[in-house]
């Protein structure tokens, strides 16, 4: 899971104390993605060396150390959320990650997110179908082919049902997501 | 390439006040003799009613369509009858074949409406066919024929005579995804003679046979994929 993108996550709500960041994020996240707490401090020192986030210059170890996100980091963000990963590699952990992360923040609209990855996971499709419907009768690559397909639309099946619950999480509730449960969590950590 | 259908700014209001739903906004889309476009979009995004407006079936609250760079606003009824029965092929999920016609007979329906003679009519069938590899089941009616070869008819009927538009509404149904494949198959090449094609599906394995894939949300065009590249590049080993 990338730490510092969710960090930068937590910080464009508002500014926060790096305790507090800590909290939040195994709130949120660490059921699921368990954390070493050590990795927010020096995620937090990186993020602020490399002017994605600005802090108030307090003692460094303080956990009342404040930090806020920077026009740079907001980019970076945003930037991060709309890029598709490599769908070389199983491509729904990330997808899993970004959306995730897209819906908690309340200024970012979620269908765009998902449509870019979408779009993406489509284009990737017809090139395949383009080789398989140029080799016609070869079984074997045809059932190559097949599996990556298979895989790939799994991953856009996957976003068009986060799409729709997206969707009707903004109808019922207008807001946030309800705070997930540290049991619920368990039980999906397990199932992985 | 030269756009055989075209939307401008096509929109689609139904019902009136606090029920009124806008079905399609502002929607520009063109496509060209050889281009076969998959619709996709949610349930209720307008992807049907996209397909309706392409086919002249209704008219659109604004905007305007030209089907072979032809408005079809200020037709009266009767040539809008026609270019439906002459220039535009239909392929629904369920096939729509006439169970007391032959499945040559199916397919020359279209013709024999427009007042071509039986002869005629049947010979085109017969080239239809040919091109669906279904040829040799011409004089079978549909209840003797699997659901592979049903939706093959249909698509003959959808393409036979002089038609350049072909519209498709999810035409794979509910064939398994070998002779779904089969289908998409015979659009794209369908297509690719020279005729331009619009399917509406959910599914992103039949939509990827298409050139280009169009996304519909709550009505408008959101967004659609870019030009092919070159497929080589996708069997590489991974690093």
């Amino acid at each position: 899971m990338s730490v510092r993108h969710a960090l930068l996550a937590l910080l464009s709500e508002g500014p926060k104390y790096g305790l507090q960041l800590r909290q939040e994020f195994e709130a949120r996240t660490g059921e699921v993605w368990p954390l070493n707490v050590g990795q927010v401090y020096t995620t937090l020192q990186r993020l602020e060396r490399d002017g994605l986030v600005e802090s108030d210059g307090a003692d460094d170890e303080s956990p009342q150390k404040g930090f806020r996100i920077t026009a740079a980091g907001d980019e970076e963000l945003v930037g991060w959320l709309h890029t598709p990963g490599d769908i070389g590699a199983p491509p729904r952990d990330e997808l899993v990650i970004k959306v995730l992360i897209a819906l908690t923040l309340p200024d970012l609209d979620v269908q765009d997110v998902i449509q870019v990855h979408r779009r993406h996971l489509i284009e990737s499709m017809q090139q395949y179908t383009r080789l398989k419907a140029d080799a016609e009768d070869d079984v074997s690559l045809a059932l190559v082919i097949d599996a990556e397909l298979f895989r790939l639309d799994a991953a856009v099946r996957w976003l068009d049902t986060a799409a729709s619950r997206a969707k009707r999480r903004t109808r019922t509730s207008g807001g946030r997501p309800a705070p997930r449960s540290a049991r619920a969590a368990r039980s999906v950590e397990a199932a992985r | 390439m030269t756009a055989i259908l075209e939307l401008r700014k096509v929109s689609k209001t139904y019902g009136e006040g606090a029920a009124e739903v806008h079905a399609l906004v502002d929607v520009d889309l063109a496509v060209g003799d050889g281009e076969l476009v998959a619709i996709m979009g949610p349930s209720g995004s307008g992807k049907s009613t996209l397909l309706t407006m392409a086919g002249t079936l209704e008219e659109p609250s604004g905007g305007e369509v030209l089907i072979g760079g032809v408005a079809t606003a200020g037709m009266s009824r009767n040539d809008r009858a026609r270019i439906r029965r002459r220039s535009v092929g239909y392929v629904f999920q369920d096939f729509n074949l006439l169970a007391g016609l032959t499945a040559a007979e199916n397919v020359a329906l279209p013709l024999e409406l427009d007042g071509v003679s039986a002869k005629t009519a049947h010979r085109a069938a017969l080239s239809a066919m040919r091109q669906l590899d279904i040829e040799a089941k011409a004089d079978r009616f549909p209840d003797e024929l699997s659901g592979g070869e049903r939706q093959r008819a249909a698509i003959a009927r959808s393409i036979v005579g002089d038609r350049n538009l072909l519209l498709a509404d999810e035409p794979t149904g509910a064939l398994d995804s070998v002779n779904g494949e089969a289908v998409m198959r015979m659009l794209r090449n369908a297509c690719q003679a020279g005729i331009a094609g619009v399917i509406v599906t959910h599914d992103a394995q039949l939509a990827s046979w298409a050139d280009r894939v169009v996304f519909l949300r709550d009505g408008r065009i959101v967004d659609q994929t870019a030009p092919p590249l070159e497929p080589e590049s996708l069997l590489v080993p991974r690093t």
